[in-house]
C-alpha cells in the first residue's frame, strides 16, 4: 500500500506540474491577503481539558489560503498570506505599517474591540479593509462601527438570538440569567435580555456570580462548588439557567449542581456558537478533517472566521476573476456574494454593519443540539436576519 | 371514452405495471453502513446488507450483476455481488470515496476523493489504481459523457464544474458555477450536462460542446424559505423531455421541462431528499429522504408521489437493477 501511494504521489506531483504549466504562463495574478494579530494571555480555562491553543485563528487562514489556491491552480490565481503577529506588549500599529508597506489591502484580523479601532482609524488604514474575526462585540457592530471593518464571526447578539429561539422553541421560557464581571458577560447578558422580549421569553431574575471558590485543584474543591450552586440557585422558579461567562471562570461549574434539575446553557454547557468540535453536517465533516490534518488540533470559532474571511476574499477574487481589491470588495458587498461555509445556507455580509450573516450552531462538548435560525421564525428578506440586529434598530451609523 | 380505449389504457397500465414491477432498488445507508434492499414490486423492504464504513455513492455494474459501494470511511470500493448478496471484493480507491461514475465499457471506475482533491480512476477488473487527477477542493459530484470520452467533476468548496478529457486524463475546461456543486449529470444525447449547486441553490446547463452555461435554473417553493432550496441529486430521462431535482431540505423534487427549463412541478417528497434514480424503463423516480430515513417513489407519467418505503438511517445513493 505504501509503495503504491509513493508511486502514485509522484505520479499526482507530475499531473498537477504538468496541469499547473498552462495557467502559470498564462500571467498568474496574485491576491494578497494580510494577517494581523495580537497575542494575549488567556486566563486558564476552567476545565484543565481545552487549554488554549497558541495559533488559534492563524491557522484557519492558513486554510483559507491552501483551499484558495486549489480553486487558483484552474482559474490562475494565487494567494499569499503575510502575517503580522504582534506580541502581547507589542504595537499593532507597527503591525499594520509593515503589511500597508508591502501594499496590502485586505487585512483579517484578530485582535479585540480596542486595538482593531485604533488600527482602522489609522491614517494608513485608508483604503484598507479589515476583516474582524476575533470580536463577538456588539458595540463594534453598533455605535463603534466602521465602514472598512467587515465581521465574521457572530455578534453576542446573534449568539443570544439563536440561544433564545432555540429555548422559545422548546417551550423553555422562564430564564435564569447568571452573569460574571466581565464587559463581554454583560453585553451577552443584555442580549439575551433584548432577545427574551423579541422572542417571548422571560427573565424570571439575573443574578451575578460572585462567588470566588479560590483555587480551583484543590482536592474536595468540589464540595464547596456544589453547596454553593445549590444555594445560589434555590427558591427561584425557571427553565434554563442561561449563564454569561466569557472568562470561563465559573460557567461549567454549574451543570448537575442547580437546585433543581435545570438544564444550563449561555457561555457553557449548550452553546451558540460560530463552529463547534461536533459539527458535521453539511460536509463540516470535510472542513473539519482538513483543519485536523493542518493543525494537529480541534478548529475552534476563530480558526473558522478567519478561515471564512480568507475564503470569502478566494470566492469574490473567483468570481470577479480579479486579484484587485477594490473589484472584490465591491463583489463582496454587493447582492451577488455568497460564501458556503458548511453550515447548510448562503452566507454574505449586511449593509448596515458588516455583519456576515450566517446560521448559529448550538453544541455542547460532545453533540450539535441545533441549528438556528430555528423554523417558525419568520424575517421578510432572510431568515438568517431574524438572528442579531436587523436593520431598522441598528445604531451603526457609517460615515 | 370508448371502451375499447379503457381496455387499451388498462392494457398498457398493466404492462407498465409489470415491467416497473421488476426492478430491484439498492439503497446505501450512510448512518448504519448497510445497503436496504427495496423489492421494486411491492415496495416493500426485503433485505438489509452490512457493508463497510460509511456507505454513499453507490453504482451498478455494466452487467447489473455487481453494485459498487463508496464507502467513504473505509478509504475503499466494495464491490457487492448481486446474487449472493456479500460483498465479493473491494477495490482501493484513494481516502474518503465519495461517489463514482462508470466508464461505459464498465472497465474503468472514476471515484471522487473528497478529502485529497483527487479523481482517482481505478481499473475494476485489475483491482488497481491507474492514476489521480488533481481537482478542486472537495470533488463530489461524476458525470461522465455517454461516449466515455469526458468526465465532468464537481469541487464543492471550489465552486467549479471540471471537464476531463478520459483519452489524456487532464483537466480542460473549468466551468464556474454557484456555490458547492454536488451533482452533473449528462443528457443521454451528450450535448448537455446539469450541474446542482446546493448552496448557490440552482442547476446549472451546460453546452458540452461548447462548455458555457446557457441556462440557470432557480427554484421557488411557496411557504419555503429560499435557504432551504437546496438542490442535489438531477435525473434526466432519455428523451430529455423531463428532469427531477431533489431540493434537499425543501423536502421537494422540482419537476422541469428539460426543453424549455420551465419548472412544472414541486412534488412534496421525504426530509432532506438526496439523490435520485430512475427504474429501468424511466416511469418511477426513486428519491432518497436522508432525515426521514425512507425514499420516494415518483410516478414520471403522473407526477405524483405514490409511495414512501422506509429504509435505514441516512439513506444516501439509490439505483435501479433490472
Amino acid at each position: 500500500m505504501s509503495s503504491w501511494r509513493h508511486a502514485t504521489l509522484l505520479m499526482v506531483i507530475l499531473i498537477v506540474a504538468a496541469a499547473l504549466a498552462p495557467a502559470a504562463s498564462a500571467g498568474e495574478e496574485t491576491v494578497r491577503i494580510g494577517w494581523l494579530s495580537q497575542a494575549v494571555k488567556r486566563s486558564l480555562p476552567l476545565s484543565y481539558l481545552d487549554q488554549p491553543p497558541q495559533d488559534e485563528g492563524i491557522q484557519g487562514a492558513r486554510l483559507g489560503i491552501a483551499d484558495n489556491d486549489t480553486t487558483g491552480h484552474f482559474t490562475g490565481q494565487s494567494f499569499i498570506l503575510a502575517e503580522a503577529i504582534v506580541p502581547e506588549d507589542g504595537d499593532v500599529a507597527a503591525g499594520l505599517r509593515e503589511l500597508t508597506a508591502k501594499g496590502i489591502r485586505l487585512v483579517v484580523t484578530d485582535l479585540a474591540a480596542p486595538e482593531l479601532l485604533s488600527a482602522a482609524g489609522m491614517p494608513e488604514a485608508v483604503g484598507i479593509t479589515f476583516f474582524d474575526t476575533g470580536s463577538a462585540s456588539d458595540r463594534l457592530r453598533g455605535e463603534d462601527c466602521r465602514a472598512n471593518i467587515l465581521h465574521l464571526l457572530p455578534s453576542h447578539a446573534m449568539l443570544a438570538d439563536g440561544l433564545v429561539q432555540y429555548l422559545v422553541a422548546k417551550r423553555w421560557q422562564n430564564l435564569l440569567l447568571v452573569v460574571g464581571h466581565g464587559d463581554g458577560d454583560r453585553e451577552f447578558a443584555g442580549d439575551i435580555h433584548h432577545a427574551a422580549l423579541k422572542f417571548q421569553a422571560r427573565i424570571v431574575q439575573e443574578k451575578p456570580w460572585t462567588f470566588i471558590p479560590g483555587a480551583r485543584r484543590t482536592d474536595t474543591g468540589h464540595f464547596a462548588i456544589q453547596a454553593e450552586v445549590a444555594r445560589f440557585t434555590q427558591g427561584i422558579s425557571y427553565d434554563v439557567l442561561v449563564v454569561a461567562d466569557e472568562g470561563d471562570e465559573f460557567g461549567d461549574d454549574l451543570s448537575y449542581r442547580t437546585f433543581d434539575p435545570r438544564p444550563v446553557a449561555g457561555t457553557q454547557a449548550l452553546v451558540p456558537t460560530a463552529w463547534a468540535r461536533p459539527h458535521e453536517q453539511w460536509g463540516a465533516t470535510q472542513l473539519q478533517e482538513r483543519f485536523l490534518h493542518r493543525a494537529k488540533r480541534w478548529m475552534t470559532d476563530r480558526d473558522y472566521a478567519a478561515w471564512m474571511a480568507v475564503r470569502a476574499i478566494g470566492e469574490a477574487a473567483t468570481r470577479t476573476k480579479s486579484a484587485d481589491p477594490a473589484a472584490i470588495l465591491a463583489f463582496m458587498r454587493g447582492d451577488r456574494f455568497e460564501l458556503a461555509a458548511y453550515k447548510g445556507a448562503r452566507l454574505s455580509f449586511r449593509s448596515w454593519d458588516g455583519q456576515l450573516r450566517q446560521p448559529v450552531l448550538l453544541a455542547d462538548a460532545r453533540s450539535l443540539v441545533s441549528v438556528s435560525p430555528q423554523p417558525g421564525f419568520l424575517h421578510q428578506f432572510s431568515e438568517l436576519d431574524t438572528l442579531g440586529i436587523d436593520k431598522p434598530e441598528t445604531k451603526c451609523r457609517m460615515g | 371514452m370508448p371502451n375499447g380505449l379503457i381496455a387499451a389504457v388498462a392494457i398498457a397500465f398493466l404492462c407498465t405495471a409489470r415491467i416497473t414491477a421488476a426492478d430491484t432498488i439498492y439503497v446505501s445507508n450512510e448512518k448504519d453502513n448497510t445497503v436496504t434492499v427495496v423489492d421494486g414490486k411491492t415496495l416493500e423492504p426485503v433485505k438489509t446488507i452490512p457493508v463497510g464504513q460509511r456507505p454513499r455513492g453507490i453504482l451498478l455494474s455494466k452487467d447489473a450483476k455487481s453494485l459498487y459501494i463508496c464507502a467513504s470511511d473505509s478509504d475503499h470500493i466494495e464491490v457487492l455481488d448481486l446474487v449472493s448478496d456479500k460483498i465479493s471484493r473491494t477495490l482501493p480507491s484513494g481516502a474518503d470515496p465519495e461517489y463514482s461514475a462508470l466508464d461505459p465499457s464498465g472497465k474503468l471506475l472514476y471515484v471522487a476523493n473528497e478529502d485529497d482533491n483527487l479523481v482517482t480512476v481505478v481499473d475494476i477488473d485489475r483491482g488497481e489504481v491507474v492514476t489521480e487527477i488533481p481537482v478542486g477542493v472537495e470533488p463530489e459530484g461524476m458525470g461522465i459523457s455517454p461516449d466515455g470520452k469526458y468526465l465532468v467533476n464537481t469541487s464543492e468548496t471550489t465552486n467549479m464544474a471540471h471537464v476531463i478529457d478520459t483519452a489524456t486524463r487532464r483537466v480542460i475546461a473549468n466551468i464556474l458555477v454557484d456555490s458547492r456543486p454536488r451533482r452533473a449529470v449528462w443528457t443521454a444525447d451528450a450535448a448537455q450536462f446539469w450541474v446542482s449547486a446546493e448552496i448557490g441553490g440552482s442547476v446549472s446547463v451546460v453546452d458540452a460542446a461548447k462548455r458555457e452555461i446557457v441556462k440557470r435554473i432557480t427554484f421557488a417553493v411557496p411557504g419555503v424559505p429560499t435557504e432551504a432550496i437546496q438542490p442535489v441529486g438531477i435525473a434526466i430521462t432519455r428523451d430529455r423531455k423531463l428532469a427531477f431535482v431533489g431540493l434537499g431540505p425543501a423536502n421537494r423534487v422540482a419537476v422541469v421541462d428539460a426543453q424549455s427549463y420551465e419548472v412544472l412541478k414541486y412534488l412534496l417528497v421525504g426530509q432532506r431528499v438526496w439523490s435520485l434514480a430512475f427504474n429501468p424503463d424511466q416511469s418511477r423516480v426513486y428519491t432518497t429522504n436522508g432525515v426521514s430515513n425512507d425514499i420516494s417513489v415518483i410516478d414520471v407519467a403522473s407526477l405524483k408521489v405514490i409511495k414512501s418505503v422506509p429504509v435505514g438511517q441516512a439513506p444516501w445513493g439509490v439505483v435501479s437493477r433490472p
